[in-house]
Protein backbone atom coordinates (compact mmCIF):
# COMPACT_ATOMS: atom_id res chain seq x y z
CA UNK A 1 0.00 0.00 0.00
CA UNK A 2 1.17 3.31 -0.62
CA UNK A 3 0.65 6.82 0.15
CA UNK A 4 0.16 9.17 -2.33
CA UNK A 5 -1.57 12.07 -0.38
CA UNK A 6 -2.17 13.02 3.62
CA UNK A 7 -2.67 15.45 5.99
CA UNK A 8 -3.93 16.04 9.38
CA UNK A 9 -6.92 18.25 10.18
CA UNK A 10 -7.64 19.66 14.10
CA UNK A 11 -11.34 18.79 15.38
CA UNK A 12 -11.91 21.20 17.60
CA UNK A 13 -15.30 23.04 16.83
CA UNK A 14 -18.32 22.16 14.77
CA UNK A 15 -16.34 24.46 11.76
CA UNK A 16 -13.58 21.63 11.93
CA UNK A 17 -16.19 19.22 11.14
CA UNK A 18 -17.19 21.09 7.84
CA UNK A 19 -13.66 21.26 7.17
CA UNK A 20 -13.00 17.71 7.31
CA UNK A 21 -16.10 17.04 5.60
CA UNK A 22 -14.71 19.74 2.32
CA UNK A 23 -10.94 17.79 2.84
CA UNK A 24 -12.40 14.19 2.42
CA UNK A 25 -14.99 14.90 -0.31
CA UNK A 26 -11.84 16.88 -1.97
CA UNK A 27 -9.49 13.66 -1.83
CA UNK A 28 -13.04 11.30 -3.08
CA UNK A 29 -12.60 13.49 -5.84
CA UNK A 30 -9.10 13.11 -6.40
CA UNK A 31 -9.20 9.59 -6.56
CA UNK A 32 -12.06 9.29 -9.00
CA UNK A 33 -14.78 7.97 -6.62
CA UNK A 34 -18.09 7.94 -7.99
CA UNK A 35 -20.53 10.44 -6.82
CA UNK A 36 -22.08 7.71 -5.07
CA UNK A 37 -18.81 6.30 -2.68
CA UNK A 38 -18.17 10.17 -2.42
CA UNK A 39 -21.00 10.46 -0.21
CA UNK A 40 -20.29 7.66 1.72
CA UNK A 41 -17.33 8.24 2.69
CA UNK A 42 -17.90 11.84 3.37
CA UNK A 43 -21.22 10.78 5.60
CA UNK A 44 -18.64 8.08 7.78
CA UNK A 45 -16.11 10.85 8.09
CA UNK A 46 -19.38 13.60 9.30
CA UNK A 47 -20.04 10.84 11.92
CA UNK A 48 -16.64 10.09 13.18
CA UNK A 49 -15.56 14.05 13.34
CA UNK A 50 -18.86 14.33 15.46
CA UNK A 51 -18.17 11.57 17.77
CA UNK A 52 -14.45 12.70 18.43
CA UNK A 53 -15.85 16.12 19.34
CA UNK A 54 -18.78 15.64 21.10
CA UNK A 55 -17.18 12.31 23.09
CA UNK A 56 -13.43 12.37 22.52
CA UNK A 57 -13.34 16.01 23.35
CA UNK A 58 -11.92 17.02 20.29
CA UNK A 59 -8.65 15.69 18.54
CA UNK A 60 -7.60 14.55 14.86
CA UNK A 61 -8.13 12.96 11.44
CA UNK A 62 -5.65 11.92 9.43
CA UNK A 63 -6.71 11.93 6.00
CA UNK A 64 -4.52 10.16 3.19
CA UNK A 65 -5.27 9.53 -0.02
CA UNK A 66 -3.59 5.65 -0.22
CA UNK A 67 -3.06 2.98 -3.05
CA UNK A 68 -4.11 -0.25 -1.99
CA UNK A 69 -3.48 -3.24 -4.11
CA UNK A 70 -3.91 -1.16 -7.43
CA UNK A 71 -7.38 0.64 -6.38
CA UNK A 72 -7.72 4.25 -5.37
CA UNK A 73 -8.63 4.85 -1.81
CA UNK A 74 -9.47 7.28 1.35
CA UNK A 75 -7.98 6.15 4.23
CA UNK A 76 -8.97 8.37 7.27
CA UNK A 77 -8.02 7.98 11.19
CA UNK A 78 -9.78 9.63 13.92
CA UNK A 79 -7.83 9.80 17.15
CA UNK A 80 -8.81 11.20 20.72
CA UNK A 81 -7.35 11.91 24.27
CA UNK A 82 -11.18 11.46 25.25
CA UNK A 83 -12.83 9.44 28.19
CA UNK A 84 -12.68 6.06 25.94
CA UNK A 85 -15.12 3.47 25.19
CA UNK A 86 -16.24 0.87 28.10
CA UNK A 87 -17.91 -1.46 25.44
CA UNK A 88 -17.40 -1.24 21.74
CA UNK A 89 -19.76 -4.05 20.91
CA UNK A 90 -22.27 -1.92 22.91
CA UNK A 91 -21.06 1.37 20.81
CA UNK A 92 -21.63 -0.25 17.53
CA UNK A 93 -25.21 -1.38 18.05
CA UNK A 94 -27.87 0.73 16.50
CA UNK A 95 -29.55 3.29 18.93
CA UNK A 96 -27.31 2.95 21.43
CA UNK A 97 -26.52 6.55 22.40
CA UNK A 98 -25.04 8.49 25.43
CA UNK A 99 -25.23 11.49 24.13
CA UNK A 100 -29.19 11.68 23.25
CA UNK A 101 -28.35 11.42 19.76
CA UNK A 102 -29.86 8.27 16.98
CA UNK A 103 -27.33 6.04 18.07
CA UNK A 104 -26.44 5.21 14.41
CA UNK A 105 -23.48 7.18 13.33
CA UNK A 106 -20.63 4.32 14.87
CA UNK A 107 -22.16 1.38 13.08
CA UNK A 108 -22.93 3.43 10.13
CA UNK A 109 -19.40 4.50 9.48
CA UNK A 110 -18.34 1.00 9.43
CA UNK A 111 -21.35 0.07 7.06
CA UNK A 112 -20.32 2.99 5.01
CA UNK A 113 -16.39 1.89 5.00
CA UNK A 114 -14.93 -1.31 3.32
CA UNK A 115 -12.47 -1.54 6.31
CA UNK A 116 -13.15 -0.35 9.44
CA UNK A 117 -10.90 -1.09 12.91
CA UNK A 118 -11.64 0.97 15.92
CA UNK A 119 -9.18 0.63 19.24
CA UNK A 120 -10.14 2.11 22.60
CA UNK A 121 -8.29 2.23 26.27
CA UNK A 122 -10.46 3.89 28.88
CA UNK A 123 -9.32 7.43 30.29
CA UNK A 124 -6.63 6.98 27.45
CA UNK A 125 -8.76 7.77 24.01
CA UNK A 126 -10.71 6.15 21.36
CA UNK A 127 -8.49 5.28 17.53
CA UNK A 128 -11.13 4.70 14.39
CA UNK A 129 -9.78 3.94 11.13
CA UNK A 130 -11.53 3.83 8.17
CA UNK A 131 -10.80 2.83 4.38
CA UNK A 132 -12.99 2.70 1.36
CA UNK A 133 -11.90 2.41 -2.16
CA UNK A 134 -13.31 2.67 -5.63
CA UNK B 1 9.42 56.96 22.82
CA UNK B 2 10.24 60.25 23.50
CA UNK B 3 8.64 62.48 26.46
CA UNK B 4 7.92 64.90 24.77
CA UNK B 5 6.85 66.19 20.98
CA UNK B 6 9.34 66.68 19.08
CA UNK B 7 9.81 70.75 17.90
CA UNK B 8 11.56 69.74 14.93
CA UNK B 9 8.44 67.87 13.41
CA UNK B 10 6.18 70.38 14.43
CA UNK B 11 8.33 73.58 12.71
CA UNK B 12 9.02 71.27 9.66
CA UNK B 13 4.54 70.32 9.36
CA UNK B 14 4.30 73.92 9.37
CA UNK B 15 6.71 75.29 7.38
CA UNK B 16 7.01 72.63 4.64
CA UNK B 17 3.34 71.88 4.46
CA UNK B 18 2.96 72.06 0.78
CA UNK B 19 6.05 70.36 -0.05
CA UNK B 20 5.54 67.24 2.11
CA UNK B 21 1.87 67.15 0.59
CA UNK B 22 3.06 67.18 -2.88
CA UNK B 23 5.82 64.32 -2.53
CA UNK B 24 3.16 62.13 -0.35
CA UNK B 25 0.53 62.64 -3.01
CA UNK B 26 2.89 62.01 -5.40
CA UNK B 27 3.92 58.45 -4.09
CA UNK B 28 1.08 57.62 -2.79
CA UNK B 29 0.08 57.93 -6.83
CA UNK B 30 3.00 56.24 -8.01
CA UNK B 31 1.99 53.29 -5.69
CA UNK B 32 -0.78 52.91 -7.61
CA UNK B 33 -3.30 54.38 -4.69
CA UNK B 34 -5.41 55.53 -7.80
CA UNK B 35 -5.26 52.37 -9.71
CA UNK B 36 -7.52 49.98 -8.74
CA UNK B 37 -10.73 52.62 -8.91
CA UNK B 38 -11.64 52.51 -5.66
CA UNK B 39 -11.20 55.74 -4.50
CA UNK B 40 -11.47 59.22 -6.46
CA UNK B 41 -8.31 61.32 -6.68
CA UNK B 42 -9.92 64.54 -4.93
CA UNK B 43 -10.93 62.00 -2.78
CA UNK B 44 -7.19 60.91 -1.62
CA UNK B 45 -6.26 64.70 -1.94
CA UNK B 46 -8.39 65.72 0.56
CA UNK B 47 -7.55 62.98 3.02
CA UNK B 48 -3.85 64.07 2.51
CA UNK B 49 -4.51 67.74 3.40
CA UNK B 50 -6.84 66.94 6.33
CA UNK B 51 -4.40 64.59 7.90
CA UNK B 52 -1.47 66.58 7.77
CA UNK B 53 -2.94 69.37 9.40
CA UNK B 54 -4.73 67.16 12.03
CA UNK B 55 -0.94 65.52 12.04
CA UNK B 56 0.03 69.26 12.68
CA UNK B 57 -2.76 69.91 15.39
CA UNK B 58 -1.62 66.72 17.40
CA UNK B 59 1.77 67.30 17.60
CA UNK B 60 1.83 70.78 18.51
CA UNK B 61 0.13 69.62 21.56
CA UNK B 62 1.36 66.25 22.45
CA UNK B 63 1.77 64.95 25.90
CA UNK B 64 4.84 62.68 24.03
CA UNK B 65 3.67 59.65 26.44
CA UNK B 66 0.78 58.44 25.11
CA UNK B 67 -0.53 58.35 21.68
CA UNK B 68 -3.69 57.33 22.66
CA UNK B 69 -4.35 60.17 25.05
CA UNK B 70 -6.36 63.87 23.69
CA UNK B 71 -4.33 65.51 21.74
CA UNK B 72 -4.44 62.40 19.07
CA UNK B 73 -8.27 61.94 18.97
CA UNK B 74 -9.47 63.78 16.61
CA UNK B 75 -6.33 62.50 14.18
CA UNK B 76 -7.65 58.91 15.27
CA UNK B 77 -11.26 59.52 14.79
CA UNK B 78 -10.22 60.68 11.26
CA UNK B 79 -7.83 57.57 10.35
CA UNK B 80 -10.51 55.28 11.90
CA UNK B 81 -13.12 56.71 9.20
CA UNK B 82 -10.42 56.59 6.49
CA UNK B 83 -9.30 52.77 7.66
CA UNK B 84 -13.12 51.63 7.77
CA UNK B 85 -14.15 53.39 4.18
CA UNK B 86 -11.20 51.32 2.84
CA UNK B 87 -12.33 47.96 4.34
CA UNK B 88 -15.84 48.48 2.91
CA UNK B 89 -14.42 49.74 -0.31
CA UNK B 90 -12.20 46.05 -1.03
CA UNK B 91 -8.48 47.69 0.33
CA UNK B 92 -6.15 45.54 1.49
CA UNK B 93 -4.39 46.25 4.58
CA UNK B 94 -1.38 46.59 3.05
CA UNK B 95 -2.82 49.62 0.76
CA UNK B 96 -4.66 50.74 4.01
CA UNK B 97 -1.94 51.02 6.28
CA UNK B 98 0.47 52.28 3.07
CA UNK B 99 -1.87 55.64 3.14
CA UNK B 100 0.29 56.36 6.74
CA UNK B 101 3.60 54.50 6.43
CA UNK B 102 4.53 56.15 2.98
CA UNK B 103 4.49 59.84 4.26
CA UNK B 104 7.33 58.88 5.96
CA UNK B 105 9.88 59.39 3.43
CA UNK B 106 8.14 63.09 2.61
CA UNK B 107 8.20 64.02 6.42
CA UNK B 108 12.46 62.68 6.77
CA UNK B 109 13.09 64.60 3.97
CA UNK B 110 11.35 67.64 5.18
CA UNK B 111 13.34 66.75 8.47
CA UNK B 112 16.96 66.44 6.94
CA UNK B 113 16.28 69.61 5.53
CA UNK B 114 15.62 71.61 8.38
CA UNK B 115 18.04 71.77 10.37
CA UNK B 116 21.81 71.28 10.20
CA UNK B 117 22.65 69.30 13.37
CA UNK B 118 22.81 65.70 12.78
CA UNK B 119 21.42 64.70 16.20
CA UNK B 120 18.55 66.88 16.00
CA UNK B 121 17.37 65.27 12.66
CA UNK B 122 18.36 61.87 14.19
CA UNK B 123 15.77 62.31 17.53
CA UNK B 124 13.22 64.01 15.26
CA UNK B 125 12.91 60.97 12.29
CA UNK B 126 13.43 58.79 15.20
CA UNK B 127 10.22 60.18 17.05
CA UNK B 128 8.24 60.66 13.69
CA UNK B 129 8.83 56.88 12.58
CA UNK B 130 7.72 55.67 16.10
CA UNK B 131 4.88 58.63 15.90
CA UNK B 132 3.84 56.82 11.98
CA UNK B 133 4.10 53.18 13.25
CA UNK B 134 1.98 53.78 15.91
CA UNK B 135 -0.22 55.23 13.61
CA UNK B 136 0.15 52.86 10.65
CA UNK B 137 -0.75 49.71 13.32
CA UNK B 138 -4.27 51.67 14.37
CA UNK B 139 -5.45 51.90 10.65
CA UNK B 140 -4.77 48.05 10.42
CA UNK B 141 -6.44 47.40 14.36
CA UNK B 142 -10.18 49.52 12.80
CA UNK B 143 -9.52 47.97 9.59
CA UNK B 144 -9.46 44.32 10.89
CA UNK B 145 -12.59 45.12 13.14
CA UNK B 146 -14.36 46.46 10.17
CA UNK B 147 -13.97 43.48 8.60
CA UNK B 148 -14.97 41.12 11.30
CA UNK B 149 -18.23 43.42 11.14
CA UNK B 150 -18.89 42.81 7.96
CA UNK B 151 -18.21 38.89 7.94
CA UNK B 152 -20.74 38.89 11.52
CA UNK B 153 -23.29 40.39 9.51
CA UNK B 154 -23.66 38.32 6.38
CA UNK B 155 -23.43 35.26 8.16
CA UNK B 156 -26.63 36.59 10.13
CA UNK B 157 -27.79 37.17 6.54
CA UNK B 158 -27.12 33.97 5.26
CA UNK B 159 -28.23 32.45 8.41
CA UNK B 160 -32.09 34.28 8.05
CA UNK B 161 -32.08 34.72 3.77
CA UNK B 162 -31.24 31.11 3.55
CA UNK B 163 -34.28 29.25 5.26
CA UNK B 164 -37.48 31.21 3.86
CA UNK B 165 -40.44 29.47 4.47
CA UNK B 166 -42.45 29.75 0.74
CA UNK B 167 -46.24 29.52 0.73
CA UNK B 168 -46.78 27.40 -2.62
CA UNK B 169 -50.84 27.67 -2.26
CA UNK B 170 -53.24 27.89 0.19
CA UNK B 171 -52.34 25.66 3.37
CA UNK B 172 -49.11 24.45 0.78
CA UNK B 173 -45.87 25.52 2.25
CA UNK B 174 -42.43 24.89 1.01
CA UNK B 175 -39.10 24.94 3.14
CA UNK B 176 -36.01 25.06 0.62
CA UNK B 177 -32.96 24.21 3.05
CA UNK B 178 -29.57 25.00 1.17
CA UNK B 179 -26.48 24.05 3.04
CA UNK B 180 -25.26 22.44 6.20
CA UNK B 181 -28.22 22.03 9.06
CA UNK B 182 -26.62 22.25 11.54
CA UNK B 183 -28.28 23.33 15.54
CA UNK B 184 -28.18 26.69 15.22
CA UNK B 185 -30.12 26.90 11.38
CA UNK B 186 -32.24 23.89 12.81
CA UNK B 187 -33.47 26.14 15.16
CA UNK B 188 -34.28 29.35 12.69
CA UNK B 189 -35.80 26.63 10.27
CA UNK B 190 -38.07 25.48 12.95
CA UNK B 191 -39.39 29.01 14.50
CA UNK B 192 -39.69 30.12 10.53
CA UNK B 193 -41.55 27.03 9.75
CA UNK B 194 -43.86 26.65 13.00
CA UNK B 195 -44.71 30.53 12.36
CA UNK B 196 -45.84 30.11 9.18
CA UNK B 197 -47.60 27.33 9.90
CA UNK B 198 -49.64 29.06 12.48
CA UNK B 199 -50.26 32.12 10.43
CA UNK B 200 -51.22 30.61 7.30
CA UNK B 201 -53.28 27.34 8.82
CA UNK B 202 -50.86 24.90 6.70
CA UNK B 203 -51.81 21.49 6.53
CA UNK B 204 -49.06 20.43 4.76
CA UNK B 205 -45.16 21.35 4.71
CA UNK B 206 -42.49 20.43 1.78
CA UNK B 207 -39.26 20.35 3.04
CA UNK B 208 -36.99 20.47 0.05
CA UNK B 209 -33.38 18.93 0.75
CA UNK B 210 -32.41 19.34 -2.54
CA UNK B 211 -28.82 21.56 -1.09
CA UNK B 212 -28.24 19.62 1.81
CA UNK B 213 -25.15 18.03 0.47
CA UNK B 214 -24.16 15.79 3.44
CA UNK B 215 -27.27 14.00 5.44
CA UNK B 216 -25.38 12.29 8.57
CA UNK B 217 -27.21 11.01 11.76
CA UNK B 218 -27.16 14.83 13.07
CA UNK B 219 -29.02 16.22 9.80
CA UNK B 220 -31.60 13.72 10.10
CA UNK B 221 -32.33 14.00 13.71
CA UNK B 222 -32.67 17.87 13.13
CA UNK B 223 -34.96 17.11 10.45
CA UNK B 224 -36.89 14.49 12.37
CA UNK B 225 -37.55 17.23 15.12
CA UNK B 226 -38.96 19.94 12.91
CA UNK B 227 -41.10 17.14 11.19
CA UNK B 228 -42.32 16.08 15.03
CA UNK B 229 -42.93 19.83 15.89
CA UNK B 230 -45.02 20.84 12.85
CA UNK B 231 -47.01 17.78 13.13
CA UNK B 232 -47.78 19.19 16.65
CA UNK B 233 -49.22 21.98 14.78
CA UNK B 234 -51.12 20.30 12.53
CA UNK B 235 -49.15 20.18 9.54
CA UNK B 236 -47.69 17.01 7.70
CA UNK B 237 -44.38 17.38 5.88
CA UNK B 238 -43.24 16.12 3.01
CA UNK B 239 -39.44 15.29 1.98
CA UNK B 240 -38.29 16.27 -1.05
CA UNK B 241 -34.87 16.21 -3.20
CA UNK B 242 -33.30 13.50 -1.45
CA UNK B 243 -30.79 12.67 -4.52
CA UNK B 244 -29.98 8.81 -4.92
CA UNK B 245 -26.39 9.07 -3.36
CA UNK B 246 -28.13 10.51 -0.56
CA UNK B 247 -31.42 8.30 -0.17
CA UNK B 248 -27.80 5.20 -0.45
CA UNK B 249 -26.13 6.61 2.10
CA UNK B 250 -29.01 6.97 4.48
CA UNK B 251 -29.86 3.26 4.13
CA UNK B 252 -26.52 1.87 5.39
CA UNK B 253 -26.35 4.68 8.32
CA UNK B 254 -29.95 2.72 8.89
CA UNK B 255 -31.67 6.31 9.24
CA UNK B 256 -35.43 6.29 8.90
CA UNK B 257 -37.22 9.43 8.33
CA UNK B 258 -41.02 7.89 8.74
CA UNK B 259 -42.52 10.63 6.29
CA UNK B 260 -43.94 10.35 2.94
CA UNK B 261 -40.61 11.77 0.15
CA UNK B 262 -40.60 12.71 -3.00
CA UNK B 263 -37.97 12.82 -5.32
CA UNK B 264 -38.32 16.31 -6.43
CA UNK B 265 -39.95 19.36 -5.39
CA UNK B 266 -42.47 19.28 -8.10
CA UNK B 267 -43.92 16.03 -7.33
CA UNK B 268 -44.09 16.56 -3.59
CA UNK B 269 -46.11 19.75 -4.84
CA UNK B 270 -48.55 17.37 -6.91
CA UNK B 271 -48.66 15.31 -3.94
CA UNK B 272 -49.82 18.22 -1.55
CA UNK B 273 -52.25 19.31 -3.85
CA UNK B 274 -54.23 16.59 -3.65
CA UNK B 275 -54.42 16.04 -0.22
CA UNK B 276 -55.86 19.81 -0.39
CA UNK B 277 -58.52 18.27 -3.17
CA UNK B 278 -56.84 20.37 -5.26
CA UNK B 279 -55.39 19.68 -9.02
CA UNK B 280 -53.57 20.58 -12.06
CA UNK B 281 -55.28 20.72 -15.36
CA UNK B 282 -54.31 21.92 -18.71
CA UNK B 283 -55.99 24.64 -19.78
CA UNK B 284 -57.62 22.63 -22.85
CA UNK B 285 -58.59 19.84 -20.63
CA UNK B 286 -60.84 22.18 -18.79
CA UNK B 287 -62.26 24.07 -21.46
CA UNK B 288 -63.40 20.63 -22.83
CA UNK B 289 -65.17 19.89 -19.83
CA UNK B 290 -66.91 22.79 -19.48
CA UNK B 291 -68.09 22.70 -23.19
CA UNK B 292 -69.13 18.33 -23.22
CA UNK B 293 -69.18 18.08 -19.38
CA UNK B 294 -67.36 15.27 -17.90
CA UNK B 295 -66.02 12.75 -20.00
CA UNK B 296 -67.66 8.94 -19.54
N1 LIG C 1 -14.64 8.96 20.27
C1 LIG C 1 -15.45 8.49 21.24
N2 LIG C 1 -15.09 8.59 22.54
C2 LIG C 1 -15.91 8.14 23.52
N3 LIG C 1 -17.11 7.58 23.28
C3 LIG C 1 -17.53 7.46 22.03
C4 LIG C 1 -16.74 7.90 20.94
N4 LIG C 1 -17.41 7.64 19.79
C5 LIG C 1 -18.57 7.06 20.17
N5 LIG C 1 -18.66 6.95 21.51
C6 LIG C 1 -19.77 6.33 22.26
O1 LIG C 1 -20.47 5.47 21.41
C7 LIG C 1 -21.87 5.83 21.38
C8 LIG C 1 -22.46 5.52 20.03
O2 LIG C 1 -21.89 6.36 19.04
P1 LIG C 1 -22.72 6.66 17.72
O3 LIG C 1 -21.94 7.58 16.87
O4 LIG C 1 -23.12 5.35 17.11
O5 LIG C 1 -24.05 7.33 18.25
P2 LIG C 1 -24.25 8.84 18.78
O6 LIG C 1 -23.08 9.65 18.44
O7 LIG C 1 -24.65 8.77 20.20
O8 LIG C 1 -25.51 9.33 17.90
P3 LIG C 1 -25.48 9.65 16.34
O9 LIG C 1 -24.10 9.39 15.84
O10 LIG C 1 -26.48 8.71 15.73
O11 LIG C 1 -25.87 11.05 16.17
C9 LIG C 1 -21.88 7.28 21.75
O12 LIG C 1 -23.12 7.68 22.27
C10 LIG C 1 -20.75 7.37 22.76
O13 LIG C 1 -21.18 6.95 24.03
MG1 LIG D 1 -22.21 9.75 16.57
Amino acid sequence: MTVVRSEVVQILTGDDVVRVRQDVRARAVEAGFSLVDQTKIVTAASELARNTLDYGGGGTVLIERVDVGGRKAVRLTFEDQGPGIADIEKALTDGYTTGGGLGLGLGGAKRLANEFSIASNLGQGTRVSITRWK
Amino acid sequence: MANQTDVTLFKVLGGQEHAILTDWQNLLKAGGALQTGRIKEAELDTQCKTFLSQLRASVGTDGGVDKSGNSYSSLRSMLGDISRSRAVQGFSPTETAGFVFSLKQPLFNAINKSSDDAATKAASIWYTSLLLDELGLYTIDVFAKTREEIIARQTREISELSTPVVKLWDGILALPVIGTLDSERTQTIMENLLQAIVDQGAEIAIIDITGVPTVDTLTAQHLLKTIAAARLMGADCVISGIRPQIAQTMVHLGVELNVVSKANLADAFALALARVNKTVVSVKALSRVQKNGPAE
